[in-house]
């Protein structure tokens, strides 16, 4: 009776001093990558041009070629594991994918939960328009009509910056803001890098392409904190893919433009 | 206790200026269109050929029978894909007189068909044509019948056209989100514009009411 007091007692103290420690953050996941020869990356699986399925339903994109890279550069076997915006944190926290390479943006509350990469590529608000129409800067607009989100980003930046000439048409949301575009109801669309991909994918006959950037916010990867050597050999290889020029070639391919600065 | 900042939404006043005119132009634009539109369909339902009577029917259900921002979509982001782009203005002033006229047909409809028979008879004894009859002895008594019906369904047709926002007219409603969405005050910015709906309203129907006995149906 006194024994079993004593141990229910002591085993109470063993677990509240094991959740009152500090939780150790193990530095070993890049010698464990390596050991088994495979790395999971979690990935956008609907999100073109980032992260999507191409017509052969193999995952394509921007962020699926960078973590293949990285995967072969490592000398192991890249496994996919398609990720949303929701859960992509708490699956690189419970080791269900070791980097995150899905449009992630970098962000305080972020950080203190996630370490950051360097940028990789960029993720922008643009504006989108047919082949025919030569847009090269904001005086291009003058005269012409354009489709934007009321309230988002690239509307603000439109307000600042475009000739007043320029006749903006705001919509609702983005669905109806597309379908003016595509409707050509308007010349050209001012939205995000996603949007503009998946609606041109869907819609060829519009025959339309980047012309002209309104804000740029690039992605990272996301790394488990504490994982200082993944973290070093994921900057190492970016850095190097960035100096040989492996990293514009894939924002050439999928986004239409070039990387622009990349923050480190 | 939420704080009222009225002073950041009214300095927006020639936005609201602008929104207030658009919509009092849309709505005199389709209420005389539609108003004509519905003449003429609820004569044609009464005296015109069978297939005229099919057709007109046709377009009457249609109309009344869905909503007034499917056929707004329709016109504006299905007709392009047929070849026809209208702009914004024209697609809205289109929708809201085929909307309007659908229904003005049916509640002119009921006043002419409330025409007795006497008047008819004593018109065509006096010799005068099916059009004077139609324009002269039938249509004025009916429309007077029918005016505050008429009139409320004018104030409807009106209020409806702050759907048209959603294809970025820039009408009242549609400042009152873009103002909402730049400065943050959605309470004050639709509060102001719901005065002004209100305003409109009760102008448009005083308004109405008193153009009718003297220009439309002129009742000694």
């Amino acid at each position: 009776m006194k024994f079993k007091a004593f141990s229910t007692l002591a085993g109470l103290f063993a677990s509240v001093a094991l959740l009152c420690a500090a939780p150790a953050h193990a530095d070993d996941s890049l010698t464990s990558i390596l050991a088994k020869k495979s790395i999971a990356l979690g990935v956008a699986s609907d999100f073109p041009p980032y992260g999507y399925m191409g017509p052969d339903f193999k995952l394509t994109g921007v962020d699926v070629a960078t973590a293949q890279l990285i995967a072969d550069k490592l000398g192991v076997k890249a496994e996919f594991v398609p990720v949303s915006t929701p859960n992509r944190i708490p699956y690189l926290q419970t080791k269900k994918i070791d980097l995150i390479v899905s449009a992630l943006g970098k962000n305080a509350e972020r950080e203190k939960v996630i370490d950051f990469t360097v940028a990789y590529a960029p993720f922008f608000q643009a504006v989108f328009g047919p082949k025919s129409l030569s847009i090269k800067s904001f005086a291009d607009l003058a005269g012409k009509t354009i489709a934007v989100t009321r309230g988002t980003i690239q509307d603000d930046v439109l307000q600042q910056m475009a000739p007043p000439t320029l006749k903006t048409m705001r919509f609702e949301d983005d669905a109806t803001t597309v379908a003016a575009f595509i409707s050509q109801q308007t010349q050209l669309l001012a939205t995000g890098a996603a949007v503009a991909a998946a609606a041109i994918q869907k819609n060829p006959q519009v025959q339309a392409e980047y012309k002209l950037l309104l804000k740029d916010s690039p992605n990272f990867i996301g790394v488990r904190k504490g994982e200082t050597a993944l973290l070093n050999r994921v900057n190492e290889i970016l850095r190097a893919a960035k100096a040989d020029g492996t990293l514009e070639a894939y924002s050439q391919k999928w986004l239409g433009r070039g990387t622009g600065v990349l923050p480190d | 206790m939420i704080e009222f900042n009225f002073a950041v939404v009214l300095a927006q006043w020639p936005m609201l200026l602008h929104g207030l005119g658009l919509t009092a132009a849309l709505t005199a634009a389709s209420a005389l269109l539609g108003s004509v539109l519905g003449t003429a369909c609820a004569w044609a339902r009464l005296h015109g050929s069978a297939t005229l009577k099919w057709l007109v029917g046709a377009y009457v259900e249609l109309v009344r029978n869905t909503p007034f921002i499917i056929q707004l979509f329709f016109i504006f982001f299905g007709l392009p894909s047929l070849g026809v782009r209208l702009s914004v203005e024209v697609a809205c002033v289109l929708s809201m007189v085929l909307n309007l006229g659908a229904y003005a047909c049916e509640i002119i409809r009921a006043g002419l068909q409330a025409t007795g028979r006497g008047q008819i008879e004593a018109a065509m004894s006096l010799a005068l044509t099916p059009w004077q009859i139609f324009s002269r002895v039938v249509l004025p008594p009916a429309l007077a019948r029918i005016w505050p019906a008429l009139v409320s369904q004018i104030i409807i047709v009106m209020l409806g056209s702050a759907v048209c926002g959603q294809i970025s007219a820039e009408e009242m409603s549609q400042a009152a989100n873009l103002i909402s969405s730049r400065t943050f005050r959605s309470f004050e910015s639709y509060i102001v514009v719901t005065l002004a709906y209100l305003a409109l309203a009760v102008v448009l129907r005083q308004l109405l009411n008193w153009l009718g006995p003297r220009f439309i149906f002129v009742s000694r």
